[in-house]
């Protein structure tokens, strides 16, 4: 092997070398142009947010001026304390918190649970079931919506935070696929182990592997933060009274009786976004790179 | 040990395998746990998704307005259906939004990618920058593009005066507001980043060196090695996507509300407001079906052309 190695290796170094050699003055050039690219780009994206951030400084009234100021005259951090005197903003707050965080404690556990019993226990028709599991992640939420309507109007369950909340602990098909994935990854010796000394599936479950699961949990639990913080659709239909309301719909409610705050209402629109950034920067590691064990890596 | 599987052509090892009937105690506590775990998912399918989608089915054949008994209508749901010119105006929309956003989406996801995967000094900060947008709630999202787009006093009109152009109307011009939705859409590409870069990074980097040895440039490495060991990545991005965007819902009704003259009355919104403004239950019902049955035609179609090109082998 080293034999048919050797040559070919010392082809390719002079290969590489002669070209660093070439391009020696070209690189930093390069480099800066490659720079300036990306830099605009990531500019462009981030242009609505700081339009976002100058709109919810500016003095309420002002904001609808021609020609529109690209900054606020002064700085108006006001908006940011009015938000929450204007319309409810606390409750909407508090209820899209006990809403997101239920969600995603009974996400991680339920799903990790189900992908549990589908990666590492044996019984027969283990994955004609899984992929039931996996085919109900391509049936589209609408067809659902108007059912589950009924069924939680039968059940007195409209205008609670139910409806958003249980479905999501008897397990979600992604996260049950993720945790699959991951757990198959797990050497069996654990388990085995466990097993001789006397453990249920349940205590192996949460005791042995749960404990070596951290980055498939924080995944799971960043994507349910996400998707319960960032609903819309769920929260439109189930819930009514006003002090039920979450964020997401609180913020459109600025558009009904603000038509011309946009300042309050960019404020607002700031506030709902930052928990959500905050959490994305904390766990950047996992959510950035969680995916690669979703078993769509290119193979 | 026996639990454990090997690859078929791993040389047999002699284990000791117990017989079935000696664990059948341990073997039989294992099935059934599994069934009481997987049951619990079973339980939560079954009362949530399956007893739900089968009784949608049944409902799309009556009228209901939720407080008078359903009456039994046949097919008269989707005789309707066929006839009614909003859907087929928001089924219009609803296609005309995917076949542009769709690929636009998967194309400009790759592109990033592609660039966020080189090694440059600050990559982790540029790929958190492109991905901000894509986890920024929906709302906020709908309400600071209309900020931007609004037509008096909108900083889009402001760019454009600038540079000695016409102001739009944008959002309230039927030719544009389609558009600009894309746009939106456009926007958070960023989240279809983290799979096609962990699809990069698996790529053998041999076959890179292999292709190099044969004399390819950059970009024959990239026909030949990188877009067939990226199809799978792309096909699951071109399903989930389209299975998305047919549901578009959240942006049209916010920032748009259908309008103008219906140009952005996308399907779901239509179904939205038959089900929970006008509280027709069962006419409501007929159209999610027609919905998921376009979409499972769509999904089906593209299984069967993928046998074509996407490669699941390196």
């Amino acid at each position: 092997m080293a034999k048919v190695g050797a040559p070919i290796r010392a082809q390719v170094t002079t290969r590489i070398s002669g070209d660093t050699n070439h391009q020696q003055w070209k690189r930093p050039l390069l480099a800066l142009g490659i720079h300036i690219a990306i830099g605009a780009g990531a500019l462009l994206m981030l242009f609505p947010f700081l339009w976002t951030l100058s709109t919810s400084l500016k003095l309420p009234g002002s904001a609808l001026s021609w020609p529109p100021q690209l900054l606020p005259e002064t700085f108006h951090w006001q908006n940011y304390i009015e938000v929450w005197s204007i319309v409810p903003f606390l409750t909407y707050a508090q209820n899209t918190v006990i809403i997101t965080l239920t969600t995603v404690l009974g996400s991680v556990l339920g799903s990790s649970l189900v992908g549990y019993a589908f990666a590492r226990l044996r019984f027969p028709g283990r994955e004609t079931l899984f992929i039931a599991c996996l085919s109900t992640m391509m049936l589209p939420f609408v067809v659902l919506m108007i059912p589950r309507y009924i069924l939680f109007r039968n059940l007195g369950w409209i205008d609670t935070f139910l409806p958003l909340i249980v479905p999501e602990w008897f397990g979600v098909a992604v996260y049950i696929f993720f945790s699959r994935q991951f757990f198959r990854t797990l050497p069996m010796e654990y388990d085995e182990a466990a097993r001789i000394d006397g453990a249920t599936s349940w205590w192996i479950w949460l005791k042995v592997i749960l404990p070596m699961a951290k980055p498939l949990l924080a995944t799971i639990a960043i994507l349910a933060f996400r998707s319960a913080w960032n609903d819309f659709m769920g929260p439109l239909i189930y819930l009514q009274s006003d002090e039920n309301l979450t964020l997401a719909l609180g913020l459109v409610k600025f558009r009904g009786y603000y038509r011309t705050e946009w300042s309050l209402m960019m404020a607002g629109a700031t506030l709902m976004t930052i928990p959500v950034v905050l959490v994305f920067f904390f766990f950047q590691r996992y959510f950035l790179q969680g995916l690669n064990f979703s078993g769509l890596g290119g193979r | 040990m026996s639990r454990q599987s090997f690859p078929q052509s791993t040389i047999k090892i002699p284990t000791y395998q117990p017989q079935r009937k000696k664990r059948s105690g341990l073997a039989r506590e294992e099935m059934r746990d599994g069934y009481l775990m997987v049951g619990f998912w079973l339980i939560g399918f079954l009362v949530f998704t399956a007893g739900p989608i089968a009784a949608s089915m049944g409902l799309s054949f009556t009228n209901w307005d939720l407080i008078s008994p359903a009456k039994w209508a046949g097919l008269a749901n989707y005789r309707t259906l066929l006839k009614d010119d909003l859907i087929s105006t928001s089924l219009y929309n609803t296609l005309y939004f995917t076949i542009l956003s769709v690929p636009l989406s998967t194309i400009a996801a790759l592109l990033l990618a592609l660039a966020m995967n080189m090694k440059i000094r600050g990559i982790y900060l540029y790929r958190t920058l492109y991905y901000l947008p894509s986890i920024t709630p929906a709302v906020a999202t709908a309400l600071l593009w209309l900020v931007i787009f609004q037509p008096e006093f909108g900083i889009a009109n402001y760019m454009l005066q600038k540079l000695g152009l016409p102001k739009q109307l944008w959002l309230l011009d039927p030719a544009q507001a389609k558009p600009i939705l894309i746009l939106m859409a456009l926007w958070g590409v960023g989240g279809g980043m983290p799979i096609f870069l962990a699809g990069l990074q698996s790529i053998p980097r041999e076959l890179y060196e292999a292709a190099e040895i044969d004399g390819s440039n950059h970009w024959n490495s990239f026909i030949s090695v990188t877009l067939p060991l990226l199809t799978p990545v792309i096909f699951f991005s071109l399903i989930t996507g389209i299975i998305g965007s047919f549901q578009i819902f959240t942006s049209a009704y916010i920032a748009t509300d259908g309008g103008p003259e219906n140009a952005t009355l996308f399907y779901v919104l239509l179904l939205y407001r038959n089900a929970f403004q006008f509280f027709k239950m069962g006419y409501a019902s007929a159209m999610a079906w027609l919905l998921f049955i376009i979409v499972l035609i769509f999904t089906v179609l593209q299984f069967r052309l993928a046998q074509r090109w996407v490669h699941y082998e390196v």
